[in-house]
């Protein structure tokens, strides 16, 4: 027989169930399931529990299917960078065919579904995320623009609108506004981790901002988007999906981040050097946060909200 | 005829087989309660994108 995997000294390559659950993402797949969930639940119109657990389940295949593709696509970059060389196929425990079928087949089966689950608007807009991150960002932008993270940040926002439309059928101001968190968020969150992470970029040939336009450049686009970011988060609160918890929560943390951005911009490299970048690192540990609490804070709104009409109701 | 022991291949891909085994019985579970909540909310009978599809045919038909 001339099949390799049956030959038992293949046994080291041979990709386990785990392997083609890492093409997914799964890091990248949590973030996903949040926002959409928050999308989800912060939506006027109540969806049955069940097909609410089966739209966040598709929303996330779906993000893991893109996650697939985008790995497949990658695989020459992913090899030669630190952070990513342990990934199924630069690791050869996955081919990049099998990748791609993998993502194919998965983008097929959770639009499919997602529009079967709760409505076509949902189902096209997962359609349009996974065509945006796989054709739009890997392929064309990602090592043609300096602004790659800005597109890329793009796809990794519509899951919230995702959830939003999965429960009402359509898009609204609100779920823009949910978009807009994420989208300005990914920005300075990738930047601040490119100024002290620079090496690994360098290597693969993506043009990153810190090469394309320089540090101090990239220090200045932290702050602009900051502002741009802080603006719309506020804007949020004000909205039906907001409220004075999340009002709260979001002055505080855009105070935070404001402060931060601003740090940033007025340090040069030499102040930078001197402490390690320790506020680079600072100000990427809080971006964490901030993403995390922005949501959390309307996923506790919309919580309140429902417990008020149940106790109305009683 | 003798039953003769695994292939070395069958112990290797065990957990491949076992996960893909279990993705393939939550999909079952899936689609039988997606139809469920679907026949229980009258979903089946509706045109696609009219909520109300059904209560107006209903009506009309009545009247």
């Amino acid at each position: 027989m001339s099949d390799a995997s049956l030959d038992p000294t293949a046994a080291g390559q041979e990709a386990q169930f785990s392997d083609y659950f890492a093409l997914l993402k799964p890091r990248v797949m949590t973030l996903v399931v949040f926002t959409a969930l928050v999308g989800l639940l912060a939506a006027p119109d109540q969806v049955h529990p069940f097909v609410a657990l089966c739209a966040i389940l598709f929303i996330a295949v779906g993000g893991g299917a893109s996650g697939a593709l985008n790995m497949w696509w990658d695989a020459d970059i992913d090899a030669v960078m630190r952070r990513t060389a342990k990934r199924p196929i630069p690791s050869g425990r996955v081919t990049g065919e099998e990748a791609r079928g993998l993502g194919l087949a998965l983008s097929g089966f959770s639009v499919m579904f997602l529009g079967l689950a709760t409505n076509w608007v949902a189902a096209g807009l997962l359609a349009f995320t996974i065509f945006f991150y796989v054709v739009i960002y890997t392929m064309w932008l990602k090592r043609w623009t300096p602004q790659n993270i800005v597109i890329g940040g793009a796809a990794g926002a519509f899951p919230p609108m995702i959830g939003w439309a999965a429960a009402t059928g359509g898009v609204s101001i609100e779920s823009v506004l949910m978009f807009s968190l994420t989208f300005l968020w990914t920005p300075p969150h990738f930047w601040a981790l490119a100024l002290f992470m620079r090496k690994d970029y360098d290597n693969a040939g993506v043009p990153m901002l810190t090469v394309t336009h320089g540090r101090p450049s990239t220090r200045k686009h932290v702050f602009v988007y900051t502002i741009i970011l802080a603006a719309l988060a506020l804007a949020t609160g004000f909205t039906s999906a907001g409220g004075p918890l999340y009002l709260s929560v979001a002055i505080v943390l855009n105070a935070m981040f404001l402060k931060g951005a601003w740090d940033i911009w007025h340090r040069d490299e030499i102040m930078a050097e001197t402490d390690n970048y320790a506020v680079e690192k600072g100000f990427f540990k809080l971006s964490l946060l901030y993403l995390f609490l922005h949501f959390g804070a309307l996923l506790a709104e919309a919580t309140i909200a429902r417990l008020g009409i149940l106790w109305g109701a009683l | 005829m003798a039953l003769r022991p695994l292939h070395e291949l069958h112990h290797r891909r065990h957990g491949r087989n076992l996960g893909l085994g279990i993705v393939l019985a939550a999909l079952i579970v899936i689609i039988f309660g997606l139809t469920m909540v679907k026949v229980q909310n009258g979903e089946f009978g509706r045109a696609p994108g009219t909520a109300d599809s059904v209560t107006q045919r209903t009506e009309g038909q009545g009247g």
